[in-house]
């Protein structure tokens, strides 16, 4: 296999230590310290292809399904994200019970979130924003793939929102 | 079977198949399901500017742009090989209330009346299309995750800071839907 082990160089470890940066969400919290070539994350795209037929074929794209489960009118959202929890936490209790590795023998290490005031004022702002839309980030890419050109001015603006929070991070309260 | 995939897919498939993402990536390379960092990924890679919180090896995290590539991909496939000619069936109340706003075109996924280019322009579009995505993406960051980061991957792995985010989206939903949206959408 086309793999490479190697130390994180010290340069890298070097940038970049605020902490909370690194820990506010997703971002870099689990570097992996293989070395893959690119076409390796095409695994993550196959997944991605899955995911976004799901998303369009049970209509969670669909502005009116977020319509109607804002108004309680519809089990459907409900159920679609009540199981999604439900078979997410059973799998990662088994990774975790099992103690299992990823597919090339890495620890699988699941990062613990913090609570920051972000959550309340960031959470409460995107479910405004969602209500609008219809849409989190994710169908926003779903729905700019099934034809619907004009989704690419709300994802524009979505990283634009990105972009001007990335700007005023350390003037707003967390 | 063609034509079964054609009809809309019932929750508990769709909700099965997104909650297997969360060990799929786990297993495939030990990363967390999260959608919204894509999101921060682009402004690292395309306008930096100097803000400290886009300066980070952002192509460490290139697999979160690949899996949002082929979510528009699979979407894409979805609408033009397995697409369904029929309406969206909608809640019987839902539809009645939208009709009351106007909105009756239940043929695609996203009412024609709000989401096209001739709205763009009006103050109706700028608000649905404009703010509403500026609110999607400024709203996520600061919450540290969005729907998948949060609600899907933060409760799965019993995060209670997410449960708080969750409930905060479902408020600020709620709240949009009931007080504000019934306003907007006959602006």
């Amino acid at each position: 296999m086309n793999t490479n082990f190697r130390t994180p160089p010290a340069a890298a470890t070097a940038e970049n230590t605020d902490f909370e940066v690194r820990s506010l969400d997703a971002m870099c919290v689990n570097d992996s310290v293989l070395v893959h070539p690119w076409w390796y994350n095409l695994k993550y795209a196959a997944w991605g292809v899955l995911f976004g037929i799901v998303f369009v074929k049970a209509e969670i794209v669909s502005w009116f399904r977020i319509q109607e489960m804002f108004r309680f009118e519809s089990f459907h959202m409900y159920g679609v994200i009540g199981t999604a929890v439900l078979v997410g936490m059973i799998s990662v209790a088994l990774i975790k019970r099992a103690k299992a590795r990823t597919i090339y023998g890495e620890a699988i290490v699941v990062p613990n979130k913090t609570f920051n005031k972000g959550q309340v004022f960031g959470g409460l702002l995107f479910g405004i924003g969602w209500a609008i839309t219809g849409a989190c980030p994710g169908p926003l890419f779903a729905q700019m793939g099934a034809g619907f050109g004009v989704i690419i001015v709300t994802f524009l603006s979505a990283v634009a929102g990105t972009w001007v929070y990335g700007l005023v991070r350390d003037r707003i309260p967390h | 079977m063609i034509e079964t995939l054609r009809q809309p897919w019932p929750w508990y498939v769709a909700g099965a198949l997104i909650g297997l993402t969360v060990p799929a990536l786990l297993l495939m390379g030990n990363k967390t399901f999260g959608i919204s960092s894509s999101l921060r990924h682009l402004c690292a890679a395309c306008m930096p500017a100097n803000i400290p919180f886009f300066k980070y090896d952002w192509k460490k995290e290139v697999w979160n742009l690949f899996f949002v590539g082929g979510i528009a991909m699979g979407a894409l496939i979805a609408a033009r090989f397995l697409s369904d000619p029929n309406p969206i069936l909608l809640a019987g109340p839902t539809q009645r209330y939208l009709a009351t706003k106007g909105i009756t075109d239940t043929t695609q996924l996203l009412p024609a009346e709000i989401f096209s280019w001739e709205q763009l322009f009006t103050l109706r579009g700028l608000i649905f299309l404009v703010l509403g995505g500026f609110m999607v993406g400024f709203g996520t960051r600061y919450a540290g995750g969005c729907t998948s980061g949060h609600a899907i991957m933060g409760l799965s792995s019993l995060q209670w800071p997410s449960l708080i985010a969750t409930c905060c989206f479902m408020v600020g939903g709620i709240a949009m839907t009931w007080l504000v949206l019934p306003y907007l959408l006959t602006l």
